[in-house]
């Protein structure tokens, strides 16, 4: 699909400006250039794409829809499966939560959405496409709804609203059914563009820089590291390899700008595909800062238990890939 | 009339980045307005809102889940 940039840039880099193909600088610059500007395209096309989806099931309209009537089960999915196509900034969740379960919306499928939104983004889903193809980026959306969906059910099963803190408590006891005035904008499709173009730039502004570093820093591995490196340390067979990434990961705050293409270079040089997914998962999804935010509605143990169950799901998953991929 | 204006956020980037483009666009309207800040979440629930910041104009949600830059906020003041 990109072969067309790649001689672009091959002419460019060895060309232009005379370096030396397969020398090392050669490659890593090459790497550089190429990577950002496949990226970058994917990544206003996709931010594209899904500011318009967004556009016409915004997050308040999403929560109406769930309230609205019963739906026995596949709630869990639609939150899940609405979670990555809205896109929202972290000091988001607390607002989101509240609003939900206020709403009336269950407890588990409030926390589904809370998964799925950072997991299964325009970033993330742009970033795959570019680094590692399709068939890769199908199995990776498909898997964080569908862990996004079980970790939610799971959640859901256990009953967990006595851990509430007090004050979210006592919203959920006077819970009115919030009030169904959103207003449908009435606005062609013609007239929503600039926005939703406007909105692209901006998410692609914001995560630039972390793509520019994590490309530079994947470029300089790439060309420095010799192929298979990792393979002797970590290999499909060692089976606390995906636990310990994952583990690793959990703390860590970034998006999954920053991550992937260093991720990418890992899998080059030998790191099983499951068990680097499983470490982005762990990353981009659960975070120190998410949970000192989410501590304001979460008792501590509660927060364990989310974070636990989600750990679980993303641990399965990674050996699930390494199984299939 | 004297505008009031609220920046609801948790103090998070988009928030702070919400609250100066506001100052700035008064500054550059040269108009006179109440500007509050609110951070606290239990106060910020009894707006309804779902997403951060929210810019309101006179108690009116005007831009919601994400940073309205300056000119936009000056459109909406001297609408």
């Amino acid at each position: 699909m990109f072969d067309w940039l790649q001689h672009i840039v091959d002419w460019l880099i060895y060309s232009v400006f005379g370096l030396t193909h397969g020398s090392k600088i050669g490659d890593a610059v090459n790497f550089f250039v190429f990577d950002t500007i496949k990226i970058f395209i994917l990544l206003g096309f996709i931010t594209i794409l899904m500011g318009i989806i967004n556009s016409y099931f915004p997050i308040d309209k999403v929560r109406n829809f769930l309230t609205k009537r019963k739906w026995y089960g596949l709630d869990y999915f639609l939150a899940s499966f609405f979670g990555t196509i809205t896109p929202f900034c972290s000091c988001s969740s607390v607002p989101l939560f509240i609003g939900f379960v206020k709403g009336g919306i269950p407890l588990g499928v409030t926390l589904a959405f809370l998964i799925s939104s950072p997991l299964v983004d325009a970033v993330s889903v742009a970033m795959f496409l570019g680094m590692f193809g399709w068939k890769v980026t199908i199995v990776y959306v498909v898997s964080g709804i569908v862990l996004s969906m079980i970790s939610g059910y799971i959640l859901g099963k256990l009953k967990l609203e006595h851990l509430l803190t007090d004050w979210v408590k006592k919203i959920l006891e006077n819970k009115q059914i919030a009030n169904e005035n959103y207003e449908e904008e009435k606005q062609t499709f013609m007239q929503r563009l600039p926005d939703i173009g406007k909105e692209a730039l901006g998410i692609v502004k914001g995560v630039s820089i972390y793509i520019l570093i994590g490309i530079a820093i994947g470029g300089l591995m790439h060309g420095f590291i010799p192929t298979g490196f990792f393979e002797q340390y970590i290999t499909k067979e060692n089976p606390f390899a995906v636990p310990i990434a994952t583990l690793v990961g959990v703390p860590m705050y970034s998006n999954a700008a920053g991550v992937l293409p260093i991720m990418q270079v890992l899998v080059q040089k030998g790191i099983p595909i499951g068990t680097a997914i499983a470490f982005m998962m762990a990353v981009v999804g659960l975070s120190i800062p998410e949970g000192l935010l989410l501590k304001k509605v979460m008792s501590t143990k509660m927060l364990l238990i989310f974070y636990g169950v989600v750990t679980g799901c993303i641990i399965i998953s990674g050996y699930l890939f390494n199984l299939i991929l | 009339m004297k505008k009031n204006i609220k920046v609801l956020g948790p103090g998070c980037a988009k928030c702070k980045t919400t609250y100066n483009n506001v100052l700035e666009a008064i500054k550059q309207l040269g108009i006179e307005a109440d500007v509050t800040k609110i951070e606290d979440i239990e106060e910020m629930m009894k707006y309804n809102v779902l997403t951060t910041p929210v810019l309101m104009v006179d108690d009116v949600i005007k831009v919601k889940g994400r940073v309205a830059d300056i000119n936009e906020i000056k459109t909406l003041l001297t609408a």
